[in-house]
């Protein structure tokens, strides 16, 4: 938007007749147009909307009326703490794991694949063919209580490994923090590889060799070259994660049990089981500020100390 | 099951009936926002249901436009597995010449509700001519004026419905809904995954350590919270607060301790196939269905008793095709028709006739106490009793407080 209207005035400057002048400053205003129009009718309305319905009382038989009722949000964070920490600390492990996983394939992708790059990143893309609910419930029957991959972490001591640590409560993987953790991992995983791709192809491999002809190693070349040009790519992939991650409440849903339950899942019952939308639409905009607040610190560390 | 029933259960089937196959995850594609939007303000019926308002009726095109839409819960009709039609469907339009729109797209009661409510509340047309809720939602939707007077002059046969179905409480003398199918909720369970044990009882589902971590229940509350009050010792037709916390303690002890697994609409039925679920409880006419190719589940309808629902054929206020859909439910409430569905579908018929027409053509089907209940198997139904609006929301939240946290 910004980058838009900057380039009005310099067009208006160059140009001498008035007339062309003032059809080179409206024109670019009014291909903004159906963009804001289109954010202005589905987003700012429904933000507007939502907000004021976290603030009404009532019920569905006599109709909620607007009272102001803030005390809904202390109600809301008192009953519901323990499911938004527990959002965020999923959300937070999906996206550390999506990073260790994406970043090789993605380097990999990027840098080493030659001709099969595109092959690569048409497999990448190949999960969104399907539904997402398709591929989290096929996550069910992979790490069903009978079935092989169960049976050889089973084999293998994961399954004590992981019950030990308390992702999982008994010697199966299914309905878990573990299973729950994973299935997010896999639903956003492109989310994290895609950006992290575009800025590791944009790399210049000559920076990296003019770092080994002064003498760095490797993992030192890795750390001052590679990294920091990649950082625009890491940030836009960990937000891509973690923003859908922590509202997720398909996956805490399917593959979780009753210990794991997410915040998208409580709000989601109390918009359309117990119908009481003042409660959910408080919930909303809690987890909403939370996750503003937590993306607004973790931009400002990344962008002002690395990224420039 | 008509005029075997004994006295206690031909108490008019309240309106606090069982819903069933709560698949949640139709509510996916529903975003936050979508509904934020929709408008706040409801109607104000008189709260306790005393007298409700009158549903708005469309101008009905019946007659220019051969159409009605219906929309039903999943796997709920015939289906002929090799072409994967409808055969009844596609009779009664060879029969009538009405094309029928049948959607799968009613998993879960409230969910439903949900949908069409601000629909409803605008005084819009839904696009649905017939659905098929479950009791205690038709109370509601009589309550709040959102359904239309039946006209029974369009359906001579609604006479055939079971006595037991005819005065219900929440629509005496059935000027609104008519059922379309009954069902119990009992435990199933999966012999491989137990090791060969019976579950039998509502108290083993919630503390035997056997079963740990591989029970669920279902999602519906008047079947969880019913079959636990029961097993209590209480009764479901008239029961109180405190009962009602006791359960949902009872509930929440077995998860805190890591007993269950889940709370789930009938998405159930293929992890319990697998064996991934040891036992649970189930609806009736799902487990039936799944023993043809899996007999060795067990299903049991528990000692200290099981729950009993309807789902009812109801006409939403402004619906377009009125009278197609009146000439619907008289077709399905001809036994012979009515026996066909059942056959596939496994659950109680509320038509009368339809059992004689199944000892002929499927005996099997006729002698299973799970479809047509003898006295002494509905001695163990009960029917969970209606709520007034104020205390709907009060359980409600207790209940979404348990299961979705």
């Amino acid at each position: 938007m910004a980058s838009v209207t900057g380039t009005a005035p310099a067009l208006s400057t160059g140009a001498s007749a008035p007339p062309e002048r003032r059809r080179s400053n409206w024109v670019p205003y009014a291909l903004l147009l159906p963009g804001l129009l289109w954010l202005f009718v589905f987003f700012v309305v429904p933000m507007i909307t939502l907000f004021s319905q976290s603030l009404q009382e009532g019920s569905i038989d006599e109709g909620y009326t607007f009272t102001g009722n803030v005390g809904i949000y202390a109600e809301a964070l008192q009953s519901y703490f323990p499911q938004l920490l527990r959002s965020i600390g999923y959300a937070a492990s999906a996206t550390v794991l999506a990073l260790l996983l994406g970043y090789p394939l993605a380097y990999f992708m990027a840098l080493k694949a030659g001709r099969w790059k595109n092959v690569l990143l048409v497999l990448v893309i190949a999960p969104f063919f399907t539904s997402f609910l398709i591929r989290t419930l096929a996550w069910q029957t992979i790490l069903s209580d009978v079935g092989p991959v169960t049976s050889f972490a089973r084999s293998i001591g994961l399954t004590n490994l992981l019950q030990a640590v308390g992702l999982t409560s008994n010697d199966n993987l299914m309905a878990s923090k573990f299973a729950v953790i994973c299935g997010l991992t896999y639903n956003f995983l492109p989310f994290m590889i895609l950006p992290l791709y575009a800025s590791l192809e944009r790399l210049d491999p000559r920076l990296v060799e003019a770092a080994g002809d002064l003498y760095a190693s490797p993992a030192q070349g890795f750390r001052f070259v590679t990294w920091p040009l990649s950082l625009p790519g890491v940030v836009a992939g960990t937000l891509l994660t973690f923003i859908p991650a922590a509202g997720d409440f398909i996956n805490s849903k399917l593959l979780g049990n009753t210990q794991t339950v997410m915040i998208g899942q409580v709000i989601d019952a109390q918009f359309l089981r117990v119908l009481n939308y003042p409660l959910a639409a408080a919930l909303s905009f809690v987890l909403l500020v939370l996750i503003l607040a937590l993306v607004m610190a973790y931009v400002r560390k990344a962008g002002t100390e690395e990224l420039v | 099951m008509n005029d075997q029933i004994p006295p206690t259960l031909s108490v008019s089937l309240a309106r606090g009936l069982l819903s069933r196959r709560t698949l949640m995850i139709g509510a996916a594609g529903l975003g936050v926002t979508t509904l934020a939007a929709c408008g706040s303000k409801g109607r104000s019926p008189s709260a306790s249901g005393g007298t409700s308002a009158s549903a708005k009726s469309a101008q009905d095109m019946s007659a220019s436009e051969k159409l009605v839409n219906w929309s039903n819960w999943p796997e709920y009709i015939d289906v002929d597995d090799k072409t994967q039609k409808r055969p009844t469907l596609e009779a009664f339009t060879k029969q009538t010449g009405i094309k029928v729109n049948y959607t799968e797209d009613y998993n879960d009661n409230d969910e439903f509700y949900a949908k069409v409510r601000p629909l409803l509340a605008a005084g819009n047309d839904t696009g649905r001519d017939v659905w098929c809720s479950t009791d205690w939602m038709v109370a509601r939707l009589i309550r709040q004026g959102y359904v239309q007077k039946l006209d029974l002059a369009n359906i001579p046969n609604h006479g055939n419905v079971e006595d037991s179905l005819k005065n219900v409480e929440f629509d005496p003398g059935r000027v609104y809904s008519l059922p379309w199918q009954s069902g119990f909720a009992g435990i199933a369970y999966n012999p491989k995954a137990t090791g060969g044990k019976k579950v039998e009882t509502v108290d083993q589902l919630l503390t035997d350590p056997s079963l740990k971590g591989k029970v669920t229940l279902l999602s519906e509350m008047r079947d969880s919270v019913g079959l636990v009050m029961l097993a209590m010792g209480k009764d479901i037709t008239k029961f109180t607060d405190a009962d009602f916390n006791a359960a949902i303690d009872e509930i929440k002890k077995a998860k805190d301790a890591g007993q269950l697994r889940g709370f789930t609409g009938n998405e159930y039925t293929k992890p319990l196939a697998a064996g991934d679920i040891a036992a649970c409880i189930a609806w009736t006419g799902d487990v039936v269905q799944l023993q043809a190719e899996n007999p060795s589940l067990g299903y049991v309808l528990p000692q200290t008793g099981c729950t009993l629902w309807s789902d009812n054929f109801v006409i939403p206020a402004m619906a377009k095709h009125k009278k197609n859909a009146e000439t619907l439910i008289n077709y399905y409430y001809d036994p012979k028709v009515m026996a066909q569905v059942v056959d596939y579908v496994n659950y109680i018929a509320p038509v009368k006739g339809s059992k004689e027409v199944l000892v002929k053509e499927d005996p099997s089907v006729a002698k299973n106490q799970l479809i047509f209940p003898d006295p002494q198997t509905l001695s163990r139904a009960h029917v969970f009793r209606g709520l007034t609006p104020a205390e709907e929301t009060k359980y409600s939240a207790k209940w979404a407080e348990l299961t979705a946290s």
